[in-house]
């Protein structure tokens, strides 16, 4: 499984030219995308996007309008009950009864997928233990944390073993500690096999879980990619060096036609390039070593996908985000 | 075979039993309708009325046994009308995504919130004839242990059905609701002229024709049809009116109880299918 390229995996969702309107309002404008099993799937873009749409046609909560989308190889419009026993959802708002107990949230889920008695207790069982929630077992949810709460509603998600898992917006609302183990969660729970497919909000969540990317804003998808291609085409990667002699360094530097510019810090210099930074690198090593300059440390800087979502959209996210973090502000790590 | 109203049924019932507050209340509530309003009116009408005929082969009862017939529907009303708040409140706040998104079909939400909002009723007009005979009601006189048991039986299938009307129409409209305040609304608006035409606290032979018409029709007035015919007979005097229930007349107020709860079922599964909750 591992070995296996990704280009090679079948399809697990495929959607054609997927359009839905609210009125005149187009809220998803024709877009096209394929996740193939087994990967973990983003659509990155700021509220109002389209994401979650997308996903309530692909859930089946929306009918669909035009174009076509299939998930798990069911139709949505011909066979929604086959795509509905395929999936498992996490929405946007937290949706636990309050006065329900852990436990019976998850026995609630099991007997609404028609799931067996002992199937529901066994998975109950192991779901509570994947999730760290063994000794909330009979904790009304409304007592639960945040995070806790969540952790609940992936559980809850995965009741059913899924083939697909849908999270819309998992970490909203999640202190920066809490969001982190929650990615923990989600890879591990793509790591037993399930096919993830997210939307977002936040760059560093879509970067950090990521194997695909789509960029959506106003309804329509603008790039997909992987988080390194998504990167790599803006072409403006940043080297951190710190050579024995930074002076000369940068003079023999300055000279290369792939660098853009250097600037200057205190025990070291910053070259940012004009082409993928992984192939400038060695040029640059090279050329140091050449002149006999001994290179003390060096690090790439890959522009952030802040950075790639400005570039492609031509605004931030219009929403508030945990640390903004542009590349230009971001010191090379570890200096 | 798909058992989904079962697990909505028993997820209703969790709340009706956790939420110890609206449990008593709603249990305690009938009582108290009883125990103030019934024996307050009842002391000034039996006063009234005492001394008037009776004709032969009927028996007299007080008002408080004719009214306690008018709580029972009344509690009845009440509980089934508000029985499918929770949907709205799952929509807005809780587990209809879920629920809809589910592979579960839509029918057995229907079904399953009528079957708790049943559940509820039957344990309140159970308190309510156990408690309006303690004071005094007249319910069940002259009965033996099996016709007592056909009785309580008869009453609680009336009240099934009946139940089950308001809680479709309850539930049907919830789904379509957007807020708690505009059902809340609606409800208001709902219960006054049921409850206030029918026959529930008094006859109806006094009222104008046209409100004549609509109350011989209303639910309740059927139900209480039912209940007074299983409690007290089929043939009795109260507030001075003599009442005489022939067989017919019960299979044909069942019979409309029966006709409304299916259209309310089909108004159900009409808004339900309509529902889009993301």
């Amino acid at each position: 499984m591992a070995a296996q390229p990704l280009s090679e995996k079948e399809a697990i969702i495929t959607v054609e030219n997927l359009e839905y309107a609210y009125g005149d309002f187009k809220a998803v404008d024709g877009i096209s995308f394929t996740v193939k099993k087994g990967e973990i799937f983003s659509f990155l873009g700021p509220n109002g996007a389209g994401k979650s749409t997308a996903i309530n046609v692909l859930i089946t909560l929306l009918a669909l309008q035009k174009g076509k989308a299939s998930v798990a190889g069911y139709d949505v419009t011909k066979d929604p009950q086959k795509v509905r026993e395929s999936i498992g959802i996490v929405f946007q708002e937290i949706t636990l009864d309050r006065d329900m107990t852990v436990w019976e949230s998850l026995e609630f889920h099991g007997k609404l997928y028609s799931m067996s008695h002992t199937d529901r207790r066994k998975r109950i069982e192991e779901l509570l233990t994947l999730v760290q929630l063994e000794s909330k077992r009979d904790v009304r949810t409304k007592n639960l944390s945040g995070g806790m709460k969540r952790r609940l509603e992936i559980a809850r998600g995965l009741m059913t073993r899924p083939k697909v898992l849908f999270l819309d917006e998992p970490t909203i609302g999640l202190d920066p500690q809490t969001r982190m183990r929650m990615w923990d969660y989600i890879k591990d729970v793509n790591k037993e096999g399930t096919t993830i497919f997210l939307t977002t909000h936040y760059m560093d969540e879509a970067d950090q879980l990521s194997d695909q990317i789509s960029i959506i804003d106003n309804g329509k998808i603008i790039i997909s990619g992987t988080s390194w291609q998504l990167k790599n085409t803006l072409g403006q990667d940043i080297i951190y060096l710190e050579a024995s002699n930074n002076d000369a360094a940068i003079r023999l530097l300055r000279n290369l036609p792939s660098v853009k510019d250097i600037t200057t810090k205190t025990r070291g210099f910053l070259v940012s390039v004009h082409e993928d930074g992984t192939k400038v690198l060695p040029i640059i090593m090279e050329r140091l070593h050449e002149a006999g300059i001994r290179i003390d440390t060096v690090n790439l800087k890959k522009p952030s996908m802040d950075d790639v979502f400005v570039y492609y959209t031509g605004k931030e996210i219009r929403d508030e985000q945990p640390g903004k973090s542009g590349f230009l502000s971001l010191r090379p790590g570890g200096h | 075979m798909n058992y989904g109203f079962a697990n909505i049924y028993w997820r209703d019932m969790i709340r009706f039993v956790r939420f110890r507050t609206m449990l008593i209340s709603s249990l305690l509530q009938p009582a108290l309708w009883l125990a103030f309003f019934g024996i307050a009116m009842s002391s000034s009408f039996d006063s009234l009325m005492s001394g008037m005929p009776v004709p032969p082969g009927a028996h007299a009862v007080g008002y408080l046994t004719f009214m306690a017939a008018g709580i029972i529907a009344m509690t009845t009303l009440f509980t089934s009308l508000f029985g499918g708040m929770i949907i709205l409140f799952d929509k807005n706040w809780g587990l209809m995504r879920e629920i809809l998104a589910s592979p579960m079909p839509r029918d057995h939400v229907i079904i399953g919130i009528g079957l708790s909002g049943m559940t509820k009723s039957f344990i309140q007009a159970i308190i309510i004839m156990v408690f309006g005979i303690l004071i005094g009601a007249g319910f069940f006189v002259g009965y033996g242990a099996v016709q007592i048991v056909i009785a309580v039986l008869g009453i609680l299938t009336f009240v099934a059905i009946f139940a089950l009307g308001f809680l479709f129409l309850s539930a049907g409209i919830a789904i379509s609701m957007e807020t708690p305040e505009g059902m809340q609304g609606i409800m208001t608006l709902l219960t006054m002229p049921i409850f206030f035409a029918s026959n529930a606290l008094y006859p109806l032979d006094a009222f104008p024709e046209f409100l004549k018409v609509l109350s011989t029709y209303n639910p309740m007035t059927l139900l209480i049809n039912g209940i007074r015919y299983f409690a007290i007979g089929d043939d009795f005097v109260a507030l001075g009116k003599h009442y005489i229930y022939t067989t017919g007349d019960i299979v044909l107020s069942f019979a409309g109880l029966v006709v409304f709860a299916l259209i309310m079922y089909v108004f159900a599964r009409w808004r339900f299918d309509k529902a889009v909750v993301t």
